[in-house]
């Protein structure tokens, strides 16, 4: 009798707990965001967030801190996929991990060290207030493995406002329009666009950015994501098109970018717009991803957003495209299942946490519930509209492919702005590598 | 929480290393003398090497041997693990002259021919004419210095060193500014030219070791009896011959072991590459696709066939280098 009540005591303990976990965060418009109440303990959590972003994700955890009592223990590394692998391997993950992108995600998960998220979160929740691409994006299999709490957009080309009204030029809307105003900035004397693809190891990389964008809204998402999968080969009809499109963008002899293939080369991405906000300005456009403002406002004239630069998206070549856009992110993945992790990642995905990110700046959220007011500035608030209107989010087609064909293709673009006579040969290597690099 | 995870672990395994280790090593030796000496006296000095050299033979062997064996077993096999025999060495020995890790091989060569020989030239000549002044060890401490520089860092010196700006904006790199303002030149990309990249690569790296080589040679240089100097003074030789026909023979061997070291230098160039092109822009090193396969590719097998052949080419210099060694021994 006594061992019997014992036991009913514990199954309802435990059916209370799940019930707790169960009807936890998630619930975006009800403002349980954390109704699991005390649940008390720690979960650690691994990511690459340092400094600012540290702080943000630090602030972003406090409420959840606050109401369920659970401390979580946050370790930032910057090289994620070492340390990941190898606690992995040692069969100690950390509860909740960063991961570096989807590519990592499929490996994980294929190995089954991913806890599957499907019953853990509240799907329905889930499907209400992200974009379908963002919550497909977390799958594998079509199994939810990973969640996005931000992101960021690609494919934007920022300009000086004055530049362009002392010029009388207008933001294009086509691809068309583009081309021509960058053969009008040209005629004019001075080179439309600056590009530099100078990262350490990773230098080439922007270039990389701006071909996959053409790749994208030239030949659409199909084409696009057997690319990345490695079924569509590099020397395919499209994907060379859009190298070459990239080729009319720079212009013969890189004649279109300011300081031709030296400056290109040889200067860090982050200094991209430095030249743009010179007097009289060296080049007029920058194409790059949204965080790029970031580094813009932290150069030595300060420029501001809005009266300093502005962006507008890159126009479609291909206007039965439109509506897409490159998007990239920071996943989320769980490696062991305990009632505070579970707490934890739902709360991520609630629109009260990611606001608080938001609103510290630096973060577009993938969750449409987060007002846009919410964003610091109308820049960002623009990119958050554009996030969450994007009709097709295609992820960073580098990110998804295997680490040796992403960095022969950043070697690739390095090669092609030094001799675009030579992209044949560099498409041939390309397909080289795709042949072996899927295999492992 | 740091300070009780210092007391509780890391200090108790401080001080099971720095007193186990030399206990147990003690105890070997101790336990084996004792064993030895059970043996018939006539067998004793056949066995005896064997039980001191053991320990360095099994750690070589398991650190050294064992590593090296298992890279060639890799270097046969495709990246699942099957055996594929020489394709991987196929693949990186294909294409010549651009294909495979030719260009690798080439920029291999210009380190062993350039680095080398400019280690040596400019380490001899600081060693002799800081020989003759009275304020040698300020210059010598000075051009010295750099060895206690990581190559790590001094690659990002250099990157400042080399650091370019589109002609007409401020130039922010040192040689940059030396070429626009005092020469009137358009300002060079020294690390993405293919014209310079190597030899600026390079140059990183001579200044970087140019101080050992000085450091070793002035050693060999004040070992030379004045006698012998005085000698050739007498016998009317002007400072040029004596040089030539007394100071440099004599220095031979030592130059030899130098030169040879910084062939295994060259060979292994690594870090300066990393920094500053990551092997971009033609400027490839072995080290560096090996490393870049591996890590980057995770291509094991290609890697290790890169390696070996590394370490095909590093053996006939450090057979040499050993036997130069040898020979210096023994003039003593």
């Amino acid at each position: 009798m006594r061992a019997l009540s014992l036991r009913r005591g514990l199954i309802l303990a435990v059916i209370t707990a799940l019930a707790g976990a169960a009807c936890a965060p998630g619930q975006s418009n009800g403002n349980s965001s954390t109704g699991a109440g005390k649940i008390g303990g720690s979960v650690n959590v691994l990511a690459t967030w340092s400094g600012s972003e540290q702080d943000s994700f630090m602030a972003m955890i406090q409420p959840f801190e606050t109401q369920t009592g659970v401390t979580v223990n946050y370790e930032s590394t910057r090289d994620l996929n070492a340390v990941l692998n190898t606690r992995v391997q040692a069969g100690n993950p950390p509860e909740l991990a960063g991961l570096p992108g989807p590519g990592q995600m499929f490996d994980f998960a294929k190995a089954g060290k991913l806890v599957q998220l499907d019953n853990v979160l509240d799907m329905s929740a889930m499907n209400d207030q992200y974009s379908s691409s963002w919550v497909k994006l977390g799958q594998y299999n079509g199994k939810t493995y990973s969640i996005f709490i931000k992101t960021s957009l690609k494919g934007l080309v920022f300009y000086d406002p004055k530049n362009f009204a002392a010029k009388n030029y207008q933001e294009p809307k086509t691809w068309n329009d583009l081309m021509t105003l960058q053969s009008t900035i040209k005629s004019s004397g001075t080179t439309p666009w600056c590009i530099t693809l100078e990262s350490g190891s990773a230098s080439g990389w922007p270039g990389t950015d701006q071909i996959k964008e053409i790749v994208l809204s030239q030949s659409g998402i199909n084409v696009y994501n057997d690319w990345w999968a490695g079924k569509h080969k590099w020397s395919s009809p499209e994907i060379k098109k859009a190298w070459q499109t990239w080729g009319q963008v720079i212009g013969t002899n890189d004649s279109n970018v300011f300081g031709g293939k030296q400056q290109m080369l040889a200067t860090n991405f982050g200094d991209v717009g430095q030249p743009m906000f010179l007097n009289p300005p060296k080049c007029y456009m920058v194409n790059q991803g949204s965080f790029i403002s970031d580094f813009f406002t932290k150069y030595p004239s300060a420029p501001k957003p809005i009266t300093d630069f502005k962006f507008f998206s890159l126009p479609d070549v291909n206007p039965s495209n439109a509506g897409s856009h490159v998007v990239a992110g920071d996943l989320f993945a769980m490696f062991k299942s305990t009632p505070q992790a579970r707490a934890l990642i739902k709360y991520l995905t609630t629109p009260e946490a990611q606001a608080i990110w938001v609103k510290r700046g630096g973060a577009i959220s993938p969750n449409k519930k987060v007002a846009l007011s919410d964003y610091p500035d109308e820049l960002s608030r623009s990119v958050g509209q554009i996030m969450t209107t994007t009709k097709i989010a295609a992820f960073d087609a580098g990110d998804l492919m295997p680490n040796a064909m992403q960095s022969a293709w950043w070697s690739a673009v390095l090669k092609f702005v030094n001799d675009q006579g030579q992209l044949d040969t560099i498409l041939a290597d390309l397909d080289k590598v795709q042949a072996t690099a899927y295999t492992s | 929480m740091d300070l009780t995870q210092l007391l509780t672990n890391q200090l108790p395994t401080l001080v099971a290393v720095i007193l186990g280790v030399p206990a147990v090593l003690v105890g070997y030796i101790v336990a084996f003398e004792f064993a030895v000496r059970q043996l018939p006296p006539q067998h004793q000095p056949r066995v005896r090497p064997w039980i001191w050299v053991g320990p360095a033979l099994v750690f070589v062997s398991v650190f050294l041997v064992y590593p090296a064996v298992d890279t060639i077993r890799i270097s046969l096999e495709n990246r699942q693990g099957n055996w594929v025999g020489l394709a991987n060495y196929q693949q990186i020995l294909s294409g010549f002259p651009t294909g495979g890790a030719w260009i690798a091989i080439r920029d291999n060569l210009y380190w062993l021919v350039l680095y080398t020989g400019f280690v040596l030239l400019f380490g001899m000549l600081f060693a002799v004419l800081a020989d003759r002044v009275p304020y040698e060890t300020p210059v010598k401490s000075l051009i010295f210095m750099p060895m206690a520089i990581s190559f790590v860092a001094l690659g990002v010196i250099w990157k400042f060193m080399y650091s370019y700006q589109s002609p007409g904006l401020p130039q922010t790199g040192t040689l940059n500014f030396v070429v626009t303002s005092l020469f009137h030149q358009p300002p060079i990309t020294w690390l993405q030219d293919e014209r310079v990249n190597n030899l600026a690569l390079i140059t990183a790296a001579v200044w970087g070791q140019v101080g050992f080589a000085m450091v070793i040679l002035s050693a060999a240089l004040k070992g030379i009896p004045g006698e012998l100097l005085e000698a050739a003074r007498v016998d009317g030789a002007g400072e040029l011959t004596i040089f030539r026909r007394v100071i440099f023979p004599l220095m031979m061997p030592t130059i030899t072991v130098v030169g040879t070291t910084l062939v295994i230098f060259a060979l292994k160039a690594f870090d300066v590459v990393y920094v500053l092109t990551f092997g971009n822009y033609n400027t490839e090193v072995l080290a560096n696709l090996a490393y870049k396969e591996l890590f980057t590719f995770s291509n094991a097998g290609v890697s290790g066939a890169v390696a070996v052949l590394l370490l095909l080419t590093v053996i006939p210099v450090l057979i040499f280098n050993l036997r130069q060694f040898r020979a210096v021994e023994a003039r003593r």
